[in-house]
C-alpha cells in the first residue's frame, strides 16, 4: 500500500472499467452477431454506470443500469430474437475505400473531440460532494434542479414517452389487409360451401385409432371401410402418404383367422408371423389386441410414431366407438 | 482526473461513430448510437463532478429518457421493416429510393 501512495478508489474504479467499457465498445463494433454485439454493450453500460457511482452520482447509477441496461438492452435482446438471432453481418465491402474512409474520419473526429474537450477541462475538479451534502443528499438534490428549473423540460419528457408508447404501438401494430372473419360468417361460409359444392359442413373426423397404429398419419375408416381422406392433415397425407386400407386391416385378419384356425386344431403360434414367442396360446384368444400391440413397432418409413401416439389418446374413445360398426362389419364378411 | 474521463468518453463515442459508419446490420447500428449517447452522458456526469454543480446529472437524465423514448421507435421501425423485407441489413433500405 505504501509503494503506491497516490492512487484513490476513484483512480481505481476509474482504470477497471474504462478498460473493460473500451473492450467492450471495440467488441461491439467487430462482433459479427449482434447479439454479442447487445452483450458488450450490456458491458459497456455496467462500466459506466459504475464509474457513474464513483463520480457521486448514485441516482444515475441506478437510472443507468435499470433503464439502459435492463430496458433498452433487453428490448435490443428481444428484438434480435425476433427478427432472427441467427443472422450474422457480412464481411465484403459494398463501398470501395469504405473503411478506409471510415478510419480516417475516426481519427479526425477523434483528434477534434480531443480538442475541444480539452478547451472545457481548466480548474481544479471541485467534486460533486458539496453540492449533494448542502441538498441533503444526491436524489434530493437531483429532484430540486428537476422540478424547479427543469420543469418545463421535464414536463415536455412526459409528452415524449406517451408520443413514443403510442407511436410504438402504431408502428408495430400489423395493418389487416382484409376483415377477420368472426364466427358467424365462418359459420355462413361452411353452409354457403355445403349448399353450394356438397362440403360437408360438420368438424373433420379424426384419425384412426387401431390397435397397431393411433398416429395422427392413420387415415379413420368409414363405415363401409374405405379410408377417410379427410381424417389425415393434408400435409402429413402429401409427405407419409396414406395408408391403403388392407395394410390397415392386416392384423385384424391376421387375428381372426389364427383365432378360427384355433377353433379347429392346437394352436400353434409359430404359424403366425408374430416376434413374440414368450406368448402362450391360452392368452391368445380372449384378448388379441394386447397381443397385437406388442408386434406394433414398425411404423411406416417417415412416419411420426410414438409421439403422437399420446397427443390422440385423448381422442382415442370417439374413435373407438366410431370403429365399432365397420369392426362388426367386417366381422361379419 | 477530469481529463481522463473526458478521453474516455472521446474514446467511446469515436467508437462508437466508427461503428455507425462500418456496420451495416440495423440493429449494431442502432447500438452504436446508444455507445454515443452513453459516452456524452459520461462527459456529462464528469463536468458535473469537475464544478461540482449537479446541472449535467440533470442532463445526462434528461439524455436517457430521450434515448429511451428513441429506442422504442428505432426499434419499432427496424421490427417494421424487417417483418416485410425478411432482413435487417441497411443495403436493402435502397428500395425506399423514390
Amino acid at each position: 500500500m505504501m509503494l503506491i501512495p497516490m492512487v484513490t478508489g476513484v483512480e481505481v474504479t476509474f482504470w477497471i472499467c474504462a478498460v473493460l467499457a473500451i473492450l467492450g465498445a471495440v467488441g461491439l463494433v467487430t462482433f459479427r452477431k449482434p447479439v454479442y454485439s447487445a452483450l458488450c454493450l450490456a458491458l459497456v453500460m455496467i462500466s459506466l454506470a459504475v464509474i457513474y457511482a464513483s463520480l457521486g452520482a448514485p441516482f444515475l447509477f441506478a437510472v443507468q443500469i435499470i433503464v439502459y441496461t435492463g430496458a433498452i438492452l433487453m428490448l435490443f435482446l428481444f428484438v434480435i430474437m425476433l427478427v432472427g438471432v441467427a443472422s450474422e453481418d457480412s464481411v465484403t465491402e459494398t463501398l470501395k475505400g469504405h473503411r478506409v474512409a471510415v478510419a480516417i474520419a475516426g481519427l479526425g473526429v477523434l483528434v477534434l473531440l480531443v480538442l475541444a474537450v480539452a478547451q472545457g477541462v481548466h480548474g481544479t475538479p471541485v467534486g460533486v460532494d458539496s453540492a449533494n451534502t448542502s441538498a441533503g443528499g444526491n436524489v434530493q438534490g437531483l429532484a430540486d434542479l428537476i422540478f424547479s428549473r427543469y420543469v418545463i423540460a421535464f414536463e415536455s419528457t412526459a409528452a415524449l414517452l406517451i408520443t413514443a408508447a403510442v407511436a410504438a404501438m402504431v408502428l408495430a401494430h400489423p395493418e389487416l389487409i382484409k376483415k377477420k372473419a368472426g364466427q358467424t360468417q365462418m359459420a355462413a361460409a361452411r353452409l354457403q360451401a355445403y349448399a353450394r359444392d356438397g362440403v360437408d359442413p360438420g368438424p373433420r373426423p379424426s384419425s384412426g385409432i387401431f390397435a397397431r397404429h393411433n398416429s395422427i398419419a392413420t387415415p379413420a375408416l368409414l363405415p363401409d371401410g374405405t379410408i377417410a381422406q379427410e381424417s389425415v392433415s393434408k400435409v402429413l397425407a402429401d409427405r407419409v402418404g396414406l395408408r391403403s386400407v388392407d395394410e390397415l386391416w392386416g392384423p385384424h385378419d391376421e387375428v381372426l383367422a389364427a383365432i378360427e384356425t384355433a377353433g379347429e386344431e392346437p394352436l400353434d403360434v409359430e404359424d403366425l408371423d408374430w416376434d413374440d414367442d414368450e406368448t402362450a396360446p391360452g392368452e391368445l384368444e380372449p384378448a388379441d389386441d394386447h397381443v397385437v400391440d406388442e408386434t406394433a413397432d414398425e411404423p411406416a418409413p417417415g412416419e411420426p410414431d410414438t409421439t403422437d401416439d399420446q397427443n390422440e389418446s385423448e381422442e382415442s374413445h370417439a374413435d373407438a366407438v366410431a370403429e365399432t360398426p365397420a369392426d362388426e362389419e367386417k366381422r361379419n364378411d | 482526473m477530469t481529463s481522463l474521463y473526458a478521453i474516455l468518453a472521446v474514446i467511446l463515442f469515436t467508437i462508437g461513430l466508427v461503428g455507425f459508419l462500418v456496420r451495416r446490420n440495423a440493429l449494431v447500428i442502432f447500438m452504436c448510437v446508444e455507445l454515443m449517447l452513453n459516452a456524452a452522458n459520461l462527459l456529462f456526469v464528469a463536468f458535473s463532478s469537475h464544478w461540482g454543480i449537479l446541472d449535467g446529472q440533470v442532463a445526462a437524465f434528461f439524455v436517457m429518457v430521450v434515448a429511451a423514448a428513441e429506442v422504442v421507435i428505432g426499434l419499432s421501425i427496424i421490427v417494421m421493416i424487417s417483418r416485410s423485407r425478411r432482413s435487417t441489413s441497411v443495403d436493402n433500405e435502397i428500395v425506399l429510393k423514390g
